[in-house]
């Protein structure tokens, strides 16, 4: 096997808060170091990009010291929690943004999908906007030519070729834009989540799309994604990153159980706020018996079993469970009617859903505690903690008569039972 | 000795490039997007527009209407044997043009961040991009003043155009050129301190009284024989001074001022190229 991308001790440095009158000074001095050759004096104080920790310096290092290296025809997988260094590594890779320290060796052209449709202008045509979107991402024209009828074909926006693009629906707008560099000729594919629009048959479309690219054609696909589904149905590897750095490189499968074990770590990133956060300790959050992405039929139980640790007493508490879809609140619910005290020791609360009122997709949940009572009073002063992002599950699509593909929105009512009646006249 | 296979990479990713490499070579990969990002800006130029690309006369028909009441009617300077809207026309396109290649490119970064930072291509397209852009307009404007001569020249105004409007191809890379290289040096600082776009919004207009756009050079050393020089040495005036004597015949004309204002030039796109360069690769943290 040839190697295509050989990626050498790799690190990218930010620095946060803004940029005013301090920096131009510390730009100074660090050019002035520069001249004399001697090492940045910021970057030396930069710190592993922790979240949860109050940061003592404004550079974060957002990755620090990668190595790894990807062959020719293999399908990688790059998954790791929120700022774990997932896009900054990917525009690194598409030369957007160049590394602090360390190389990138690449063979052969690559093709990034930081987001699709970059480019497009809205008051040009279909037609312009391919031919715009095709020359930015590196196609000569000639071969946008070429594919031509293939990228309409697969958007299927025949009729509106020649409609400027602003006409559009948003759905054929991102098809188009998709369409356009899934039938780049490149030899590596640098994909972010982009997968995340259109609609669900769409992006099936697009999953199988890459999946041929990657395995019928021999290219090689690097994917980001939070979805754990579908990088298990693209990738054949996986690399994990916590807090910018590398912590697995295998098998997508061990990657992934990688990370949901890793998912409880509090080096993992997750964030718990509020004023109980050193007084409920979150051990495990699982749903049906795994800690991530769990997929479930509509016709399953969700079972969410958070088991946690008290530790000293409170005189009103209860557990609340809410899901979160595409960045949405769907719903919330408690574990206890109102809250009661709770003595210091280990509890586990259950919480039964029905999967089928959750339209199709990925939900990720989210856990808190606090003591208030259904009518938001509380005993003595709120006391909360809240926990995003701790596990996940995925509703399949199963359809039936009680879960109609029709019933489009963000919840699933089952169709009512109702008879039509032949009424005879319009009274 | 050749390298074995598995060490011959086509694309090094590394913090810092070697300062003289321009990467010509992948604007060339790219020169059709050139093309279709100058005919985007051209057709989302007039798209909606009752007037559509009239829009490019009107502005300099304006501006020389108001040149020709305030300066050769109020002020009274001369403009010699020359009418005064032939001669302000031919200053104010030139400048126009000038001008609108240096502010677009100083802040080439800020205003397509959103494209630059999602995909990689040549950075120096989009400056290209710019200088061809203004180019369609300046070429209409052009033959607006073309026109203008015509219309003046019938009516038996003394306009001799002569051998030296052969030069005329080398004015206007010289005064894309300028505005570019201008422009390539701001965009690098405004990346990360805005300060200097507002300098560019209000010093580029006091610019254009520093050049020979509304009184010919000679008036200029008549009045300030001490200071003439700036406005003399400045390349925009030797541009101008150029393009009105091809055209009107009147003018002043030399070509050491030529050569050195092609000099300056070759220096200035040298250096705003390099720096240009430097900044592309990290602008997405900064700007």
């Amino acid at each position: 096997m040839t190697k295509v991308i050989k990626v050498e001790n790799l690190s990218k440095a930010y620095q946060l808060g803004d940029f005013g009158t301090g920096t131009i000074s510390r730009d100074l001095e660090r050019y002035w170091a520069r001249v004399r050759g001697k090492e940045d004096p910021f970057l030396k104080i930069g710190e592993l990009n922790d979240r949860t920790q109050k940061g003592t310096s404004d550079i974060v290092w957002s990755l620090r010291d990668l190595n790894f290296e990807v062959e020719r025809g293999d399908a990688v997988g790059i998954i790791g929690r929120n700022g774990a260094g997932k896009s900054t590594l990917l525009k690194i890779l598409s030369r957007v943004t160049s590394p602090t320290v360390g190389t990138v060796k690449i063979k052969g052209r690559v093709a990034s999908l930081l987001e699709v449709g970059t480019g497009f202008h809205p008051e040009l045509t279909g037609r312009e906007n391919i031919y715009l979107n095709g020359a930015i991402l590196g196609m000569r024209k000639a071969e946008i030519k070429r594919k031509f009828d293939e990228i309409v074909d697969f958007a299927g926006v025949d009729r509106y070729i020649d409609t400027p693009v602003k006409r559009y629906s948003s759905g054929m707008y991102v098809r188009l834009a998709f369409a356009v560099a899934a039938n780049l000729e490149a030899e590596i594919l640098v994909v972010d989540e982009v997968l995340a629009v259109g609609d669900a048959e769409f992006q099936k479309k697009c999953l199988g799309k890459m999946g041929d690219v990657s395995k019928g054609e021999g290219k090689t696909v690097l994917f980001v994604s939070h979805n754990m589904g579908s990088v298990r149905q693209l990738c054949d590897k996986g690399i994990l990153l916590t807090n910018g750095e590398i912590a697995f490189t295998g098998k997508t499968e061990a990657a992934i159980k990688n990370y949901m074990n890793s998912s409880l770590d509090p080096k993992s990133g997750i964030i718990a706020i509020g004023t109980l956060t050193d007084t409920i300790k979150i051990k495990s959050v699982t749903v049906n018996g795994s800690p991530l992405d769990v997929a479930v039929t509509p016709k399953d139980e969700i079972n969410v079993c958070i088991k946690y640790q008290c530790l000293k007493y409170l005189q009103g508490f209860r557990i609340s469970l809410t899901l979160f879809k595409d960045g949405v609140r769907v719903l919330t619910v408690q574990d206890l009617e109102e809250s009661i005290p709770i003595e210091p020791g280990y509890y586990r609360s259950d919480i039964k859903l029905q999967s089928y009122f959750l339209r199709p997709g990925t939900y990720s949940v989210a856990v808190g505690g606090h003591n208030t009572n259904h009518t938001n009073f509380s005993l003595g002063n709120v006391e909360w903690f809240f926990v995003t992002d701790i596990s996940s599950f995925e509703v399949l699509e199963e359809w039936s008569s009680q879960y109609d593909f029709n019933n489009l929105g963000i919840i699933n009512l089952p169709n009512t039972s109702g008879v039509r009646t032949a009424t005879g006249s319009d009274d | 000795m050749d390298k074995p296979e598995e060490e011959i990479w086509d694309i090094e990713i590394s913090p810092r490039n070697n300062l003289l490499d321009l990467k010509l070579k992948d604007v060339w990969h790219y020169r059709d997007l050139l093309v279709l990002l100058v005919r985007r800006d051209f057709v989302a130029f007039y798209k909606q527009t009752v007037l559509g690309p009239l829009w490019f006369f009107l502005q300099p028909l304006a501006t020389i209407v108001l040149f020709n009441f305030v300066f050769a009617n109020i002020a009274k300077i001369s403009t010699g044997s020359i009418p005064p809207p032939v001669f302000y026309l031919a200053g104010t396109i030139i400048w126009n043009y000038f001008s609108d290649c240096l502010t677009k490119t100083s802040t080439v970064f800020k205003d397509n961040s959103a494209m630059l930072g999602k995909v990689y291509f040549p950075r120096l397209i989009m400056p290209l991009s710019i200088v061809l852009s203004n180019l369609i307009r300046f070429a209409v404007q052009f033959l607006l003043f073309l026109l203008l001569m015509v219309i003046y020249s019938i009516q038996g105004y003394p306009i001799h155009p002569n051998f030296y409007l052969l030069l005329f191809p080398v004015l206007i890379v010289l005064i894309a050129a300028l505005g570019l290289g201008l422009g390539m040096m701001i965009s690098a600082v405004t990346t990360k301190y805005r300060d200097l776009t507002f300098v560019v919004s209000f010093a580029v207009p006091l610019l254009m009284y520093t050049t020979t756009v509304i009184y010919p050079l000679t008036t200029a050393q008549a009045k300030y024989p001490k200071y003439s020089w700036l406005i003399k040495y400045n390349p925009i005036t030797v541009v101008i001074e150029t393009f009105r004597k091809g055209f009107l015949g009147e003018g002043s004309f030399n070509w050491g001022l030529l050569g050195f204002a092609a000099g300056a030039t070759i220096i200035i796109v040298f250096i705003g190229t390099i720096i240009f360069n430097r900044v592309e690769k990290n602008f997405v943290d900064t700007v």
